[in-house]
């Protein structure tokens, strides 16, 4: 019997997605389950969500069960460290479904990288993000923008601190009419407003993506935010075939800076990954290092079609009430040395289903 | 193949013919029958009707590629897609309705009747206003005229059923309109198919704006 067909989709994924980030030299970091609510109330910007699910510690503290795995390894992480810290998780967060609003218990796996960040280190991070992708579907897409391209361009523009979230709402929707509009109310240069509309709308693969950003380039900020997606495109090897320019993947500004990433999958209704640079969070923590990581969202993959074997096991062995028990015993180990998986019983049970059903004897 | 959600009702028929115009007819779709799916592989299109406000849930879960909502049930639900396009019809406007004499004191909290909770929300937080919502599902302008509410926040189009009820537009919210909006996931697996569709769309519908600013000019 295979032994795949054993775990589920999301254990296989874990247990895959564990062995490549050991292949890279990520130490696995094993938390616990709570932080004290108080923790998440100071960081709750960063959180997708104000909901948390929340109960009283036996010493009295308002307890908050994980709704994010980041904010836990960044708040231990060590600062001013020279070598980098490369941990990898594996944990359950609790968090309102988008769609439905109720809580849900979603398996996340990912990484973090920690410290003095070179143009490598982010690569690698990329590059691993592009990998975990590909151990569950080899068609995946992963999704590049740069924050501080971004931030360049609102800069030279003129654009006011409290304008920006609504232009950044805009361009994570690709909503063009509305940009347009918002840039005209603004009185923003129709050059610099071209261009915004142009980034919101681009899809593109590195090439001509950032062929069509070295055109945009009015300042430092936007060079160095340019110079760093062309060496991640340039260092994440064959993977770039899969890479997609997109810069509606937006994140809040006051957390990330940077790189920013999403990894989808066909068949998928939403994104399985997200991940990014988030320094100006370690800076909120005063922290001066460096960050980069990622998850991945397990929970999705019950939406993709199985790879799970549609019987509840391959032989039903049936016996009766006169059967000698090491004749069953004998019965079903001869199948189970064939390969097949083996259920005993005396009645067909009901609601299950077998592929083949035999009697003993 | 792109999937395509079309509201069901009058503004779904007249998206279908913005569609038909550019290239993504169905013959089928215009056959008197109680069908809900309609298919033409040689366009590489495939049309569904659903319920104006169901649209978003299909289009955000993939179910849908692409399909088309009002700007207010697009607010209101606040669906994570994509909002690629105005369609520039089924043009309306988000208002704060009353009775032509309500006086707001604003010195009291607000009765506000409304399909869209969320909307009216926003708007009344957004001037610090106290308000009681009233949530209802139809016949909105009944409420002031029963007590019920002491304004109501809906669509108003020409203004017709306010004025027959007695009622007038106090303010608009948001002007809205119908919009083509995408699956997430979808738009970039299907980049190209939904890209070209939503170009053309878009072209015809920009036409169309121009030529009727014309004629009205």
């Amino acid at each position: 019997m295979n032994p795949e067909l054993t775990l589920k989709d999301d254990e296989w994924a874990i247990f895959r997605l564990r062995m490549l980030y050991r292949q890279y030299g990520y130490t696995y970091y094993k938390m616990s389950k709570f932080e004290e609510y108080d923790f998440y109330v100071r960081n709750k910007n960063f959180l997708d969500s104000d909901n948390i699910l929340t109960f009283t510690g036996t010493d009295g503290k308002l307890m908050a069960l994980k709704p994010d795995v980041t904010l836990s390894i960044i708040k231990n992480a060590k600062d001013g460290e020279r070598a980098l810290q490369k941990v990898y998780y594996n944990e359950n967060v609790y968090r309102p479904s988008p769609t439905s609003h109720d809580y849900q218990e979603i398996m996340q796996v990912g990484l973090e990288c920690i410290g003095d960040l070179d143009v490598w280190s982010m690569s690698e991070v990329v590059l691993l993000a592009a990998r975990s992708l590909e151990t569950i579907s080899s068609r995946y897409l992963l999704d590049l923008s740069h924050l501080g391209f971004m931030a360049g361009l609102l800069d030279q523009a003129g654009v006011a601190e409290e304008d920006r979230g609504e232009m950044m709402a805009l361009v994570g929707k690709k909503n063009v009419p509305a940009l347009t509009q918002c840039c005209r109310r603004l009185g923003m240069d129709p050059d610099l407003a071209g261009d915004l509309c142009r980034l919101a709308t681009m899809y593109a693969p590195p090439v001509q993506g950032l062929e069509a950003l070295r055109e945009m380039v009015r300042n430092e900020t936007m060079a160095q935010a340019l110079e760093e997606l062309e060496s991640v495109c340039a260092l994440v090897g064959d993977a770039s075939s899969h890479l997609r320019l997109d810069f509606s993947v937006v994140n809040d500004m006051s957390y990330y800076n940077g790189l920013i990433f999403r990894g989808y999958l066909p068949g998928l209704p939403s994104g399985i990954l997200a991940g990014g640079r988030y320094d100006n969070l370690l800076k909120k923590m005063g922290k001066s290092a460096g960050a980069i990581g990622f998850a991945v969202y397990l929970d999705l993959l019950e939406h993709m079609d199985s790879r799970e074997e549609s019987y509840d096991a391959d032989v039903l062995l049936l016996y009766g009430p006169d059967t000698a028990p090491n004749k069953v015993a004998r019965a079903a180990e001869e199948n189970r040395r064939a390969g097949f998986s083996v259920r005993t019983e005396r009645q067909v049970p009901p609601g299950l289903k077998f592929r083949w059903v035999r009697e003993v004897g | 193949m792109i999937n395509v959600a079309l509201p069901k009702g009058r503004l779904g028929e007249k998206v279908y013919q913005i569609f038909e115009a550019v290239g993504y007819e169905c013959p089928a779709i215009r056959e008197e029958n109680r069908k809900l799916i309609f298919e033409n592989p040689q366009r590489g299109v495939r049309y569904f009707w659903v319920k104006p406000a169901d649209v978003p849930i299909y289009v955000e879960r993939g179910a849908a590629d692409i399909g088309v909502a009002g700007k207010d049930i697009l607010l209101e639900y606040r669906p994570d897609i994509y909002e690629l396009c105005d369609l520039g019809i089924g043009r309306c406007r988000m208002c704060v309705a009353g009775k032509k004499d309500f006086y707001d004191t604003m010195g009291r909290t607000l009765r506000v009747a409304t399909k869209f909770p969320r909307i009216a929300k926003e708007y009344y937080s957004s001037l610090s206003r106290n308000i009681d919502i009233i949530k209802l599902n139809g016949s909105i302008e009944i409420a002031p005229i029963l007590g019920l509410s002491d304004v109501i926040v809906d669509l108003v189009e020409t203004g017709k059923t306010l004025l027959e009820n007695d009622l007038e537009p106090k303010e608009t919210i948001v002007e809205v309109s119908a919009r083509l909006i995408a699956n997430k996931v979808s738009y970039k697996f299907k980049n190209q198919e939904i890209t070209a569709l939503c170009g053309q769309v878009d072209q015809f519908c920009r036409l169309r704006a121009e030529q009727e600013r014309r004629e009205m000019a």
